[in-house]
């Protein structure tokens, strides 16, 4: 970190070419489609990663086409999606709470889209859609009340109270969605319960369209807001002086942020630490400053599409879900990072 | 006296704490202006008012004689810098790359960095006198040469109005003086504006083209301080007697506290 004046400068604010993030930036796309091609071979029926490329072509067989188009690629499309979302809303809020725990399922939003959907697949016996609007609906309601709780009068923003309000509204919501489900009869609670762990399994174009749509509004208003964010990183008060229009830009990225894993939610349900782990991996890997939105995202990206190879590799008949092995990768290195940041200060 | 930047008839508070009723302040264009007074007197409450980081209650703030909450927040950054009291160092940033950030007003969506940000950032380096620290990390430099950062990425900004909130504090003596002599130095070779917040009152007399003392939310004296400085102000703004002498390098006016006890 701390390596003297010859390093290479991350040029961003000299408009140089910056080789290590695009370096970054490519290995990423590159391992993601490796990964895709090897899931969309990867089941009870497998295809050689020649056979796909070639049916993605649109020169396979009917049968492979199918199983591909049909079948396989829109489970990888949601991996892909959900995974590039929930790290981007990860980045957004680690940057604005200045706080490597802020991400959404720490802060709570996760808990609250969760609570939500439950309540609908418990309660309210909804269909698939009813349960992917819940969740969403969950999520806003939840940031909302966080926001409005972490102000708390004072009208200022502080990203340690934001993370500590939302550890608790997330217990809060956790013992809610536990009673709910313990309430519930067998079915209704097995289904909730698999829910909750957050699984890819079966999802058919019928989520990936939707998760398409709202991203294509999204990450277009992101980037709008990508380079105000940046100056947020120097605090409230330099933010302002560079011209930031903080009372509007502040919640229009919270919004956004919310919005991008509320829907990841209501698709893939609620995944563990990819929103947390990835925007951190990535800054890692581009030892770049700045929220880093790209990496980040195609970081989430692999991480999870990734993680969903493994869960069906490894326990190809069970339908591991996804969820449970984001959980297991996520708190390892969230030990792993705690460890090197206490060493690191010493 | 003209002037590009004043409030009139502020009233200015933190939620239920008044500080100011009804404070008029205008800043001479050309000037170096410091404000100062005891604790809690409101002069960096004023600061932030005028630096559209606190919304007046009431009364406004012009700047280039428009209320500075109707334009547009960049329009109002290309011509007034702030360095505050606090910012954040994010991790892992050079010095070239924080004085970069400086040039965010001068850029959109569809301009993006060019050959004006270049020479700006270049400029401002050479400046504040962190030309040579430029690819070195911020975290890894001293006080006084992270507040000569900030000043750096302030220039960038390439306003005419600069204002610094307390922009010695946390510096030792040394440091102190390299701050304030590089401010004199965009006060008379930049032709900037300057307003500053200080705490020391020697220094203020020192560097300041004129002075303003507050108390209890309220101007008490302005002026130049060799004008306005004597015993009988620093009575009333500070409740300490004092000397007030010529100070033997500049003749400006150097306060002496009476201290209840002598060795």
């Amino acid at each position: 970190m701390s390596t003297p004046s010859i390093t290479a400068t991350p040029g961003v604010a000299a408009g140089r070419a910056i080789p290590r993030v695009a370096v970054v930036w490519t290995g990423l796309i590159v391992l993601s489609l490796v990964v895709a091609v090897l899931s969309i071979g990867t089941g009870e029926y497998p295809i050689a990663p020649v056979d796909v490329i070639r049916t993605l072509l649109g020169e396979g067989t009917q049968a492979n086409a199918f199983i591909v188009e049909t079948l396989r690629l829109p489970r990888v499309v949601c991996a892909l999606l959900v995974g590039g979302a929930l790290g981007l809303a990860g980045a957004v809020f680690q940057t604005l709470t200045r706080n490597p725990l802020g991400s959404p399922d720490v802060i709570g939003f996760t808990w609250g889209a969760a609570a939500f959907a439950v309540l609908q697949i418990a309660v309210l016996g909804g269909g698939a859609f009813a349960v992917s609007g819940s969740a969403i609906v969950g999520g806003v309601v939840t940031a909302l009340a966080v926001y409005g709780l972490a102000l708390g009068g004072t009208g200022v923003h502080n990203g340690a109270r934001m993370i500590l309000i939302g550890i608790g509204v997330s217990s809060l919501l956790a013992a809610v969605t536990t009673f709910i489900v313990a309430r519930a009869d067998l079915g209704a609670a097995q289904a909730a319960r698999i829910w909750l762990t957050g699984s890819l399994n079966g999802r058919g174009w019928e989520f990936a369209v939707p998760l398409l749509v709202s991203l294509a509004i999204l990450i277009p208003a992101l980037v709008l807001l990508s380079r105000s964010l940046r100056m947020l990183e120097l605090g409230d008060d330099a933010a302002t002086g560079l011209g930031v229009r903080i009372p509007l830009v502040r919640p229009l990225l919270i919004l956004v942020a919310v919005a991008m894993s509320g829907v990841a939610t209501a698709a893939a349900g609620p995944i563990p630490f990819v929103a947390l782990a990835a925007p951190q991996l990535a800054r890692r890997l581009t030892r770049a400053t700045g929220p880093g939105l790209i990496a980040a995202g195609l970081m989430g990206a692999l991480l999870l599409s990734a993680s969903d190879l493994l869960a069906q590799r490894l326990l190809p008949s069970t339908g591991l879900p996804v969820g449970v092995m984001t959980g297991a990768l996520g708190g390892a290195y969230l030990i792993w990072l705690l460890h090197h940041e206490w060493r690191h200060q010493r | 006296m003209t002037t590009r930047l004043q409030g009139t008839h502020l009233e200015l508070a933190y939620d239920r704490r008044i500080v100011s009723e009804d404070l008029s302040i205008a800043i001479p264009d050309g000037s170096f202006t410091v404000i100062v007074g005891p604790n809690a007197c409101g002069k960096s409450t004023a600061l932030r008012a005028l630096a559209r980081m606190l919304k007046p209650r009431q009364g406004s703030v012009l700047l280039d004689g428009q209320a500075i909450s109707s334009r547009p927040a960049k329009e109002v950054a290309r011509k007034l810098g702030l360095l505050p009291q606090s910012s954040v160092v994010p991790d892992g940033i050079t010095v070239r790359d924080l004085v970069g950030r400086g040039r965010f007003p001068h850029q959109g969506l569809l301009r993006q960095w060019s050959a004006s940000d270049e020479s700006a950032v270049q400029l401002a380096l050479e400046s504040a006198h962190v030309e040579e620290l430029a690819d070195r990390f911020v975290d890894e430099l001293s006080g006084g040469q992270r507040q000569r950062v900030w000043l750096a990425m302030v220039l960038a900004q390439e306003t005419e109005l600069l204002l610094l909130d307390e922009p010695t504090t946390y510096l030792d003596i040394s440091h102190q003086v390299e701050v304030l002599d590089l401010c004199a130095d965009l006060h008379e070779h930049h032709g900037r504006t300057l307003v500053a917040v200080l705490h020391d009152l020697n220094q203020a007399a020192r560097y300041a083209t004129h002075l303003i003392a507050m108390k209890d939310g309220r101007i008490v004296a302005e002026g130049n301080p060799a004008d306005i400085v004597d015993a009988a102000l620093i009575q009333e703004v500070y409740g300490l007697e004092c000397l007030v002498i010529p100070d033997p390098l500049t003749g400006t006016p150097l306060v002496v506290p009476h201290a209840r006890r002598t060795r």
